[in-house]
């Protein structure tokens, strides 16, 4: 019995070829039988016919054939199926045996040789009596044979030898020994196989032709047997159809049979090698799901089919089997291509193997527990005499016997005991760890993170029980975290338990506190019995002692332990172990709070350090120490308790530096931030809390940033959610759940203790110097330093913004393009308690708009806090918004001489240009002077003074102006021609002398010029007076190039009597001026209509009278007769 | 009937399992936590259908040689998972679904308890909070459900209205058990209970 009795035989699980021999070969000294047998058996493919070759001597001896049976009557057979079978029919028993000779058709010799191969083929055939193989001769030439018929000696010669040989035609074959030998080897080895064929089809007729005579009775062994082998030969047959239909009737049988418990592991023996057979063979035809449904009907028959109760090990053993074996089939055929799932796939199959090799190994725990001074039997009854058993499933010491009863017990009992102390012997473990490492690999493969998880747990406590506590442990911890991550603690306790065992067994002191810690933590749920067992031994751990041992360890184990934790205290080295919680969940919960989001600078920052602890006991620690990301800051957060290491215990309750279980504690921390930190943010990186001390051994739990471990923010989530109220508590004590942890602040500069403020008056006037009063008032304690003003133009804002901004301190001059939005860091001295300062800046603004502006005033100041003397930078600003607005809208028109509205001017005929200024302004301004800058195409009729010097404007009011201008004859221009620009200087009125003045310019519209062919205009005086001539000249200029003809007619009007020409006809040269002289006699009194003039032009027919209109006057005031005659006003008519 | 019934959380945490008291606990934790492996997988591939076509049950997760696992996934991911002994036959899929069905109805009960902080793990106690510590052996507190305290159990003043739960010893330490938990612990023995 070898340790691996329950794996499969080989032969059965092999796929099964025909057997051939070849004989004559000389493959060792024959150059050309070599290159024979290497071109049957090198390099065989899958398109080559299934056969395994082997060569053997002429002479060789074939196992004998048994003489056939005439009668079944008498015969019992002692088991279902041999054990040398399988092997027989695959490796002895040819099918086939194949005669090579050379020899040539025109060998000279040719008597002679012919009765060499015939009594070769004769000797062949002695050996082979009884059975029903094949002979066939081969025979090697030399030369080329002619194709068949044209070559008589050759059939005549073949004829002759098939004769002498008393061999068929057909068992004859020829093999020139050319180029193409593969090809011609590839022929022969197809003709080979048709030949084996027709040898196992022989055979199974011959197995089927027993079954008649056999019996219900006594022959149900023979039915499976002779079913098996039917099977067996159609498999070699490569009938895989009829091998599998002919297993499943096998298989039926075999269930059949009457099962006890002597017979009871022949009989699952064979059933578990005709179905792994059937499994197979589906899984070959590609029908899985017919090998999954015949391997569970298997498992479902046999499960229950224990057979004897002290070796019930043995059906553990051969269940795995049964698992591990479909699961290799299984994978075997993932691998030629089938698809398998997550939920149907072989680690399903491995897993089970495993699940029966741990019930295996609990089973021949309890039942071969003998002591030891129980000797293995001698003789062995499990020494058979030929070293092997004769029937497969047998007992060595009652083999090939059927009675169901035990003819000797005592012999039995032997046997039993010999099998259990064997099977004592067994390296359970890691058939264990394999078939699981097996399945880990296959749920890996399938999607199945947790199945495997569980499947690796299983191992490490495998392992734990192998005693490889490092490898448990490696195992272990590296599934821990999946279940802490998904909060299973029922499962991470069951985990961590185990791994403290082995920690405790290896004396490796760093795992065994880290899984102290968590054991005792909130995440375990432990008993609390538990807890305080544990809590005690992390304590005799933290003051150099040894632990006791865990409990359920090995006895052996133990003891080892026990010594390494004794080496472990005299071997001086590093005792200090530091502990990153954030991948677990320890007893101690730390959380960090700053009192508030930002702190000034100069007060003190305040934050506090809060501990729980969830173990039993109350336990004191010995430091505490915070971390910042600006490390300046360490030295101040520590909390440091010179103890005895035997301290731990004692005064339990008392003092900061103790946590009692689920009491939360707060631990308040104080320091004065850096003056260079305003601004930036303090952050606490990592709290540390050690227990134990340094003489001792010390644990240093670390938390990143302000605390939490594993399990916290799920915690903190749910505590978030949770609408539970909680109960009041004593004044200075807090719930755990309601602490936020805030692990950073801002420190923030010094609240300024100036004021400033801002005097002027809004809204801006477009490009004045704008004047904003600044004035900072002290109101700090002590005296200020290094006060700084910063004002201009907010940054941020608009750009463009930027460009038309500009800020000086000085206001007598103008500012330009030069000068920049924002002026920083004006110095202004120091300023005394109270005192005060003023500044004026100026702000010019190009365009209008809202812009915010900035005055920024930072000082320097000495600060004491908490006893230290700092010095501080305040600063205070203060925003404003100014509109700035145009500080007047200026309209311009262009008027004739008449006043009357123009769209567009008459070249060379005066106009008017009238300019009206409406001060939009709240604040009075004060209009310096005004200007106007003629365009070179415009010439001025008369002077050109401002009329409106030094005028005063209120809001609403308006100074206008008014011009007499002509505009020479240009042609036609498109778009106009330009006037010119009307400049103003200007400045508010409440404005300082020394202000200077703005001057606006303004560009006046473009004009259209028209020319006309006629230009008239009268002399007539300002008024008549009735009854007194009024004499009245018009001037007809020819403005063309042309002579013009001109009807003129006066029409006579009511009010005149007149005295010229009536109606004329005349002619006009080009540039000339033709005068018209009437006189006209008023009438009536008062604002009187004149006799209407009428000029026709011939030439340009739209020369209108209304457009004459214009020019001429078409009324004019007479005024009534005097009472006394006026000798003066006669003389001037 | 079930051999063992849990309830998981969205983040796959247990809220709650309960497996024969007979066997070993652990190996159903185990079992059930490996099941979530088939249900992820089963919920990704149905997140491509449509909300209200889903089916909330799952079906069989994955046989075991002794048991079977069935699944059952609520919309808002909250899982259910019953393990059945496989020599049990009684139960087709028609049963386990309208099984997981009564479940899925218990546990909206226990959702709509005030007392229940949805993701809480669901359990039967807590503490019993006073409304105010002014009024002893006072009326603790008014609520709509119905719950019991230690010793007395709440009354109804009227058909309809809210229960009050009156202190009858003051002093005494009490328990406070919302019925809604209960009825759910109720459920689970009673599927549990039925056939074995």
């Amino acid at each position: 019995m070898s340790p691996t009795q329950w794996d499969l035989p080989v032969e059965l699980c092999c796929r099964p070829m025909a057997f051939v021999t070849l004989t004559g070969l000389d493959v060792v000294y024959n150059a050309v039988h070599r290159a024979v047998w290497d071109a049957f058996c090198a390099n065989r493919r899958a398109d080559r016919v299934p056969i395994s070759f082997k060569v053997l001597p002429g002479d060789h001896e074939y196992p004998k054939c048994r003489p056939k049976r005439t009668s079944y009557e008498w015969y019992i057979p002692k088991g279902i199926l041999k054990t040398g079978w399988m092997n027989k029919h695959l490796n002895l028993v040819p099918a086939l045996v194949v005669v090579f000779y050379e020899l040539d058709w025109d060998e000279p010799q040719w008597k002679e040789k012919q009765s060499e191969c015939a009594t070769r083929v004769e000797i062949v055939r002695q050996s082979l009596q009884g059975r029903n193989t094949k002979v066939a001769v081969v025979l090697i030439q030399k030369k080329t044979p002619l194709p068949p018929g044209e070559d008589v000696i050759a059939s005549e010669r073949a004829a002759a030898l098939c004769n002498a040989c008393e061999l068929s035609g057909k068992s004859l074959f020829v093999l020139p020994h050319t180029d193409h030998l593969v090809g011609y080897i590839i022929r022969l080895e197809n003709a080979f196989y048709e030949h084996a064929q027709t040898y196992y089809y022989t055979e199974i007729r011959r197995v089927k032709s027993h079954k008649e005579f056999l019996n219900k009775t006594t022959h149900q062994l023979l039915f499976v047997r002779h079913q098996f082998k039917i099977a067996f030969f159609s498999e070699l047959k490569q009938d895989t159809q009829n091998a599998l239909k002919n297993y499943r009737t096998a298989y039926n049988l075999v269930h059949e049979l009457r099962a006890h418990e002597t017979n009871i592991l022949e009989i699952k023996t064979m059933a578990g090698f005709i179905n792994y057979k059937i499994c197979r063979l589906c899984f070959q035809h590609n029908t899985p799901l017919d090998a999954i449904a015949q391997f569970r009907k298997h498992i479902d028959l046999c499960k229950k089919k224990i057979g004897s109760a002290e070796l019930s090990f043995e059906h553990a053993a051969w269940m795995s089997k049964q698992f591990q074996a479909f699961g290799d089939l299984f994978d075997e055929a993932i691998k030629l291509g089938l698809t398998a799932i997550q939920t149907q796939n072989p680690g399903f199959y491995y897993q089970q193997a495993a699940y029966y090799a741990q019930e295996r190994k609990q089973l021949a725990k309890s039942l071969c527990n003998h002591e030891a001074s129980i000797m293995y039997p001698n003789p062995d009854p499990l020494e058979t005499q030929t070293g092997v058993l004769d029937f497969y499933g047998q007992r060595s010491w009652r083999q090939g016997i059927l009675s169901f009863d035990l003819s000797d017990p005592e012999k039995e009992k032997v046997g039993v005991l010999a099998i259990q102390l064997k099977e004592r012997n067994v390296a359970h473990s890691e058939i264990i760890i394999t078939l699981l490492s097996n399945a880990v690999a296959q749920f890996k493969k399938y999607k199945c993170p947790r199945m495997k998880s569980h499947l690796m747990v299983q191992m490490g406590e495998e392992y734990y029980y192998a005693k490889d506590y490092t490898k448990a442990l490696k195992l272990l911890d590296y599934v821990m975290c999946d279940y802490r991550s998904e909060g299973w603690w029922t499962l991470l306790t069951s985990i961590l338990t185990t791994a403290l065992k082995c920690s405790y067994l290896m004396a490796q002191l760093k795992d065994y506190i880290t899984y102290s810690l968590e054991l005792l933590g909130r995440a375990s749920t432990l008993k609390d019995d538990q807890k305080s067992r544990i809590e005690k031994n992390l304590i005799n751990v933290l003051m150099n002692e040894s632990p006791d041992p865990e409990p359920d360890c090995d006895i052996f184990a133990v003891k080892t332990a026990q010594k390494l934790w004794a080496d472990r205290i005299s071997l001086a080295g590093s005792n200090i172990f530091t502990i990153g919680v954030q991948d677990f969940v320890p007893f101690v919960q730390c959380k960090a709070k700053f009192h508030a989001p930002s702190f000034h600078v100069d007060v003190p920052v305040e934050f506090d350090i809060y501990l729980k602890a969830d173990c039993p006991h109350p336990i004191r620690f010995s430091k505490l120490c915070v971390s910042f990301n600006n490390q300046e800051y360490n030295q101040f957060c520590v909390i440091e308790e010179a103890s005895k290491a035997n301290e731990v215990l004692e005064n339990p309750t008392q003092g900061k530096m103790c946590l009692v279980p689920g009491k939360t504690r707060k631990l308040l921390f104080k320091f004065v931030a850096k003056t260079e930190d305003v601004g930036k943010k303090i952050e606490i990186t990592s709290v540390d809390l050690a227990l134990g001390n340094e003489t001792g051994r010390c644990v240093v739990l670390n938390w990143q940033g302000g605390g939490g471990d594993a399990a916290s923010s799920q915690e903190a989530l749910q505590a978030a959610r949770s609408f539970k109220r909680r109960p009041k508590l004593p004044d200075n004590e807090v719930h755990w759940d309601s602490i936020i942890i805030q692990a950073s602040t801002m420190i923030i500069s010094r609240v300024p203790n100036i004021s400033v403020h801002l005097r002027h008056e809004p809204p801006a006037l477009t490009n004045e110097m704008y004047c904003l009063v600044v004035t900072v008032q002290s109101h700090e304690k002590t005296q200020i330093r290094d006060v700084k003003l910063t004002a201009g133009l907010k940054p941020g804002q608009d750009a463009n913004l930027t460009q038309k901004t500009h800020v000086t301190l000085h206001g007598t001059e103008l500012c330009d393009e030069s000068y920049p939005a924002l002026l920083t860091d004006i110095p202004v001295g120091d300023l005394h308690p109270g005192e005060q300062l003023e500044k004026m800046l100026y702000v010019r603004c190009g365009t209008v708009g809202s812009r915010m502006f900035l005055v920024y005033v930072s000082y320097l100041i000495n600060i004491t806090a908490e006893e230290k003397e700092i010095v501080c930078k305040c600063h205070k600003d203060e925003t404003v918004t100014i509109e700035t607005v145009f500080p007047f809208d200026v309209a311009v028109k262009f008027v004739s001489t008449k006043f009357e509205h123009l769209e567009r001017v008459y070249a060379d005929i005066p106009f008017l240009l009238m300019t009206d200024l409406l001060s939009a302004s709240p604040w009075a301004l004060t209009v310096v002077s005004s200007e106007l800058q003629l365009a070179p195409s415009m010439t001025t009729v008369d002077q050109l003074e401002s009329q409106v010097d030094n005028v005063v404007l209120q809001t609403g009011e308006s100074a206008s102006e008014c011009f007499c201008l002509r505009c020479p004859s240009l042609g036609n221009v498109e778009g106009g021609v330009a006037t010119g620009h009307y400049i103003i200087s200007w400045k508010r009125t409440s404005a300082m002398e020394n202000i200077p003045v703005i001057r606006t310019v303004i560009t006046l519209p473009h004009v259209i010029v028209e020319n006309i062919p006629l230009h008239v205009n009268a002399d007539l005086p300002s008024f008549g007076r009735v009854r007194e001539s009024l004499p009245v000249k018009y001037h007809l200029q020819n403005k063309t190039d042309f002579v013009q003809d001109v009807e003129i007619s006066v029409e006579p009007s009511d009010a005149f009597m007149f005295s010229g020409l009536k109606q004329i006809r005349l002619r006009i040269l080009p540039g000339t001026e033709q005068e018209m002289l009437y006189n006209f006699y008023p009438l009536m009194a008062g604002y009187q209509q004149l006799p209407s003039l009428n000029i026709n032009l011939l030439r340009f027919p739209n020369f209108t009278n209304q457009l004459l209109r214009r020019f001429i006057p078409t009324s004019i005031f007479v005024k009534p007769q005097g009472r006394l005659m006026d000798d003066t006003s006669i003389a001037a008519a | 009937m079930a051999v063992c019934i849990a309830v998981i959380a969205k983040e796959n945490y247990p809220l709650y399992i309960r497996s024969t008291p007979t066997e070993n606990e652990l190996k159903f934790h185990y079992m059930v936590h490996t099941s979530l492996d088939v249900v992820d997988e089963k919920i990704s591939a149905m997140g491509k259908a449509l909300v209200d076509q889903r089916e909330l049950y799952l079906g069989l997760l994955y046989p075991t040689e002794d048991y079977k696992v069935y699944g059952y996934v609520t919309n808002s991911k909250v899982k259910f998972v019953m393990v059945v002994d496989s020599s049990n036959t009684a139960l087709r899929d028609n049963e386990i679904r309208s099984m997981f069905r009564k479940l899925h109805n218990s546990y909206t009960d226990v959702m709509c308890n005030p007392f229940y902080n949805p993701g809480d793990r669901i359990q039967s106690r807590w503490a019993l909070l006073p409304v105010s510590a002014s009024s002893p052996g006072g009326p603790y507190f008014l609520c709509p459900y119905p719950v019991q305290v230690g010793p007395t159990s709440c009354v109804r003043s009227s058909p309809g209205g809210p229960y009050s739960c009156v202190r009858s010893s003051p002093g005494e330490p009490y328990s406070l058990c919302p019925i809604q938990s209960r009825a759910f612990d109720n459920m689970v023995t009673s599927m549990m209970i039925q056939v074995c």
